[in-house]
């Protein structure tokens, strides 16, 4: 877990109202650390074993050819300036060209980002509304067969490859059952029916009104969705109920029920009031790990995501895709981290 | 156990068992070894913690004695026993698409699996240990700078930042390691620093500074042991999510190259034929399981017995 701005200020070095230098130190850390994620692609690039002048002249280029190419890549200038061109490039949404779509690595990932985002959502979703239940009846039963059932579940989670898991739900659900849809994110006859609005097929498929579509897009995504969202299940519903047995156990629930109020009032008002937003903290870090679970289930599905993208170009040696990828991953989990940090500070009046 | 060899309960008749439970030790030796003793007589309290370790217990068996248990040759191709099913003649767990044994490829596999382990096992805990703990201990610049390269690393997708080093590095068992390492050091980083910075400020370590000791003999005679515990425990909770990393590397085409019986390699092989022939993937996938399974089981009890504080149940 990233921890921002952990450096509290221990004397006043600018004269500034303490809100506005928290924002300032937060801010700079949040730089800090998107620079050094740049860096450490920036670095990756610079490594790597294919020469990016052949990718682009190709084997049979002249040499006055190859070196123009060089200098046009800006290889002959020291790291230190080709550092700042490729954060300046970043920061204008420019990863290159990828070799294998000849296309804009940004806009590559701005057609697939949907397909991944629609994935992600709808896992994240499953793992909430399954896992939160889950592991408050596990905390408030502790030690019962519910609460035997959720550590299992956890277990299993924590315990099982997520590709080889796609795998058997695929043979089992889809090769076996026929429940549902298989690989891909429509059947091959709606495939381009829908008119691309969001890109994320369950949504534009609503607004096209086009039911018979939304249920064949259904029955693509629930399977990798609900695999995915498992993960995520299990992390979430063990948070819960070590968060509730912290409050459970706090001397005001005592108080609460000595005052005669109902079970089920001291657990949703009173307990779970208080880990809500420890609850949120853990949510949106599972999330951006299902970003990364994503990965691995997309190739299983055949789903057309960032995943699949980056796998693909990684393993056809295209590292502008493959860098780009790991930068736009990587901005999106910072995202995520300062998003739920925030949320800790503006929502817990301890951390104030 | 092979505590006999070291013990000797000299004085008067006492058994080993009375000598390890002694209230009072008369020697250094006699403390350490007591308080392992009672650390593994409450490990063994806990059933689940035992099965974990019985099942690793049994994978580092196989990965030892290999050439003796496993049935056939892991690479011998036989392309007339092709896709053989579960319990064919002479190949209990079928054939793959080579008509290669997947038993005695799994058998094999086990030694890449532990191999994997053991070295990441080696370098990340050790390099988060050295970051952590000179972090805590000097403060100051050298404390900012650490910490915020610890961060940057945080800050990263594992899987992905793995992704990109394999892909710089080339695919192979070795980078592998080295990927997964890179990225499965911070939190140990973070961990270290914080016990680091509770025991700093400690009478005792005052004592030893004005006994004249240097900050490299504090940090590795007197920070070092007492984090020791709960690296222990973090490492054994963190190996199912190696091995699941390894395995994806592996799936992937990136991590150990064929031939090679990696487990994740051989569900990748088998994936094509899934719908027809779906035991070749399936078993590699049920040996991870079983092991990352085991890891976990292990790591909660050690949890409850090393660092208590942190217990789930």
């Amino acid at each position: 877990m990233a921890n921002f701005a952990t450096e509290t200020e221990r004397r006043p070095w600018l004269p500034l109202p303490p809100w506005a230098r928290g924002t300032l130190v937060t801010l700079s850390s949040i730089a800090v650390t998107m620079l050094g994620l740049l860096f450490v692609t920036f670095l990756i690039g610079r490594v790597m074993p294919i020469d990016p002048v052949l990718a682009i002249v190709g084997e049979r280029a002249t040499e006055e050819q190859y070196n123009a190419a060089y200098r046009e890549l800006g290889l002959d200038r020291s790291l230190a300036v080709q550092f700042f061109y490729y954060v300046s490039d970043v920061l204008r949404g420019d990863f290159g060209t990828s070799l294998l779509t000849a296309g804009d690595v940004s806009s590559d990932f701005a057609r697939l980002f949907p397909a991944t985002f629609e994935l992600a959502t709808i896992g994240i979703l499953f793992g909430c509304i399954l896992g939160v239940p889950l592991g408050v009846i596990a905390a408030v039963r502790r030690g019962s067969w519910i609460d035997q059932i959720a550590r299992v579940i956890a277990l299993v989670g924590y315990s099982m490859p997520i590709f080889w898991l796609g795998l058997m739900g695929l043979l089992l659900f889809y090769g076996i059952l026929g429940w549902v849809g298989g690989p891909g994110r429509q059947g091959i006859f709606y495939e381009d029916m829908i008119p691309s609005v969001t890109g994320m097929i369950l949504v534009d498929s609503l607004i096209a009104g086009d039911w018979a579509a939304f249920r064949d897009a259904f029955s693509h995504i629930v399977l990798p969705a609900s695999l995915l969202g498992y993960y995520s299940l299990a992390y979430i519903s063990r948070m819960t109920r070590s968060f509730m047995l912290e409050q459970l156990s706090a001397e005001y629930i005592t108080t609460a029920r000595v005052k005669g109020m109902s079970e089920w009032a001291v657990i949703w008002s009173h307990a779970f009031r208080n880990i809500r937003v420890q609850l949120i903290t853990v949510i949106a870090l599972s999330y951006a790990n299902l970003l990364e679970g994503s990965v691995l289930t997309e190739i299983i599905f055949a789903w057309p995501g960032i995943g699949s993208y980056i796998t693909t170009a990684l393993l056809s040696a295209d590292m502008n895709a493959v860098l780009g990828g790991t930068v736009v991953v990587g901005l999106v989990f910072i995202c995520l981290n300062i998003f739920s940090d925030l949320l800790y500070k503006v929502f817990d009046p301890r951390s104030k | 156990m092979s505590m006999t060899s070291q013990t000797p309960p000299s004085s008067g008749g006492q058994s080993l068992r009375q000598w390890l439970l002694s209230d009072t030790p008369t020697s250094r030796r006699q403390a350490r070894l007591s308080a392992l003793y009672q650390g593994w007589l409450a490990l063994r309290q806990n059933h689940m913690a035992m099965v974990g370790l019985a099942i690793l217990v049994v994978l580092i068996s196989i990965a030892l004695f290999a050439p003796l248990i496993a049935p056939h040759d892991p690479f011998v191709q036989d392309l007339a026993n092709r896709l053989q099913p579960l319990g064919s003649e002479g190949h209990l767990l079928g054939t793959d698409s080579l008509g290669r044994d997947i038993l005695s490829r799994l058998i094999y596999g086990a030694r890449i699996t532990l191999y994997i382990v053991a070295l990441v096992a080696l370098i990340a805990p050790v390099v988060g240990l050295l970051v952590g703990t000179i972090s805590g201990y000097a403060g100051g610049w050298a404390d900012v700078i650490l910490m915020r390269i610890t961060d940057i690393f945080l800050a990263f997708p594992r899987l992905v930042l793995a992704l990109a080093f394999v892909a710089a590095l080339g695919a192979g068992i070795e980078n592998a390691v080295l990927a997964i390492s890179l990225t499965a050091w911070p939190p140990y980083a973070r961990m270290a620093r914080a016990e680091t910075l509770t025991i700093r400020s400690s009478d005792y370590i005052s004592a030893i500074r004005l006994q004249g000791a240097g900050p490299l003999r504090i940090i590795i005679k007197h920070i070092w042991p007492l984090c020791i515990s709960s690296l222990i425990v973090r490492v054994t909770l963190d190996m199912a999510g190696i091995i699941l990393a390894a395995a994806g590397l592996g799936f992937l085409g990136l991590g150990a190259q064929p031939p090679s019986p990696e487990w994740g390699a051989m569900i990748s092989e088998g994936r094509r034929f899934i719908l027809d022939h779906w035991w070749v993937a399936t078993m590699p996938g049920l040996a991870i399981f079983a092991v990352s399974l085991a890891f976990n089981l292990l790591g909660d009890g050690l949890r409850d017995v090393l660092d208590p504080k942190d217990s789930a149940s």
